[in-house]
């Protein structure tokens, strides 16, 4: 690859690409600079009819002035990572973009095939569904990895508005209790009678319950699960919470859970289908409404996973 | 099927998509017309009279933000207008709607089941 030319953009372009202030090397140059100045014109108060030996003078300039070649030096990876990371991002953003043409391509004619049923051998169906359910996945995992992009470049967009979460939740279990069926898990759902709205982004939420639920099943194990969905008031907040009795989450992977990537070990990782990614998108959705989200768990007895939004008033 | 014989105009540029969305508007009982140009779209949009369109964004000759433009601020047109589009950040869907769509769908989203039922409630409004 060609070495790009060192550049630096001013602080105008930094504004224009989005980044911070103190990660633009022109600002951070200048800041560094009077830094330096005022260190030596200091110095010079100081020692003006003072008897300090010159040594001293010269070592402490000579210091001053190495800080700042030292600074320049780390300013300058700091700059570059912060571009490496917006170039990923964009990179990925684009190749999503990419991606979904095609995909919207195969998931609506394989939509036309199954609506005509009777043309098909039962086999020949079966392989059509199959096409079909790859291809939501597929589009699943780019969305995923669309939000990932937003969220690192600083613009996970949500869209506040006025939520009913109780009619949220019972889409959700509506659409998930046959694969809860399917994996011998009952699913109890739970809600307050006066639950509070709140000021959300609708589709976000939807999908961080979908998580908390889906994540429920797929890691309750293989023993007959339970797993209790609550929403309640709780003073000035909403709260969301999905109990399982399932597997637990092992002390050690507890601090990783909300990392990007970060699948449990154990059985899940071998029986389940995942990326990754559905917890650490929703900590950003659920921070992009001012809420907060968390999880205590138990290795063998069982996880709880929570969000906690402001109620509207 | 209580629609009329509804006209719906398709600008679409990717052949799968078009022909998809076609047929099943017009299995569904609609009169369809398509155009695989943002040009040519617009013509069709002047000509053909449609009771509602599916534009896509991201198209050859002239793109959907310039076609809605013309239709809804040049034309002054009531003519509902419904985005297909795989742009999916917002910024450019308010833009679509800020210039006049009706509403728009992600493309790679949507289930065809689901566009129908996206346009029947537009029609029916």
């Amino acid at each position: 690859m060609k070495k790009r030319s060192q550049t630096y953009p001013s602080i105008g372009d930094c504004k224009k690409n989005n980044i911070n202030l103190w990660q633009c090397p022109s600002f951070l140059f200048i800041v560094m600079g009077i830094v330096n100045i005022v260190v030596i014109l200091l110095m010079y108060l100081l020692v003006k009819g003072s008897d300090i030996p010159e040594l001293v003078i010269v070592s402490v300039v000579s210091v001053s002035i190495l800080i700042l070649g030292v600074g320049v030096l780390m300013i300058n990876s700091v700059y570059k990572e912060v571009l490496m990371n917006q170039m990923k991002s964009e990179f990925v953003s684009i190749a999503s973009h990419q991606l979904k043409a095609p995909l919207s391509g195969m998931r609506w004619s394989t939509d036309i095939l199954l609506a005509d049923k009777d043309s098909f051998s039962v086999d020949q169906y079966g392989y059509i569904r199959g096409i079909q359910d790859s291809t939501s996945r597929m589009v699943r995992l780019v969305n995923d990895l669309l939000d990932v992009s937003r969220i690192e470049a600083g613009n996970m967009q949500v869209k506040l508005q006025e939520t009913d979460l109780s009619g949220l939740i019972k889409i959700v279990v509506s659409e998930l209790n046959s694969f809860a069926l399917a994996n011998n898990v009952e699913l109890f759902l739970k809600i307050d009678q006066d639950l509070k709205k709140v000021k959300t982004d609708e589709i976000r939420i939807k999908m961080v319950m979908q998580n908390f639920i889906d994540n429920a099943i797929k890691y309750v194990g293989t023993k007959n699960g339970k797993i209790d969905i609550t929403l309640k008031n709780e003073k000035d907040k909403v709260v969301f919470l999905v109990k399982d009795n399932g597997l637990g989450i092992p002390k050690e992977e507890q601090e990783k859970i909300f990392d990007k990537f970060f699948r449990g070990d154990g059985i899940a990782k071998k029986q389940t289908i995942g990326t990754g990614l559905g917890l650490y998108i929703a900590k950003a959705a659920i921070e992009g409404s001012d809420g907060e989200i968390g999880f205590n768990s138990e290795e063998g007895k069982g996880s709880t996973f929570w969000f906690r939004l402001p109620a509207i008033k | 099927m209580n629609n009329n014989k509804k006209k719906i105009l398709i600008i679409e540029d990717e052949a799968t998509l078009q022909k998809a969305l076609s047929d099943m508007l017009i299995k569904e009982g609609y009169e369809v017309v398509s155009a695989i140009d943002g040009l040519i779209g617009l013509d069709l949009a002047r000509s053909e009279n449609p009771d509602l369109i599916l534009l896509d964004i991201i198209l050859p000759g002239m793109d959907g933000f310039d076609v809605l433009r013309n239709i809804k601020q040049k034309d002054n047109s009531e003519v509902p207008v419904i985005i297909l589009t795989n742009l999916s950040d917002l910024d450019d869907i308010q833009k679509a709607l800020d210039i006049g769509a009706t509403t728009y769908l992600v493309k790679a989203d949507f289930h065809l089941a689901d566009v129908l039922k996206k346009v029947e409630e537009v029609l029916v409004k």
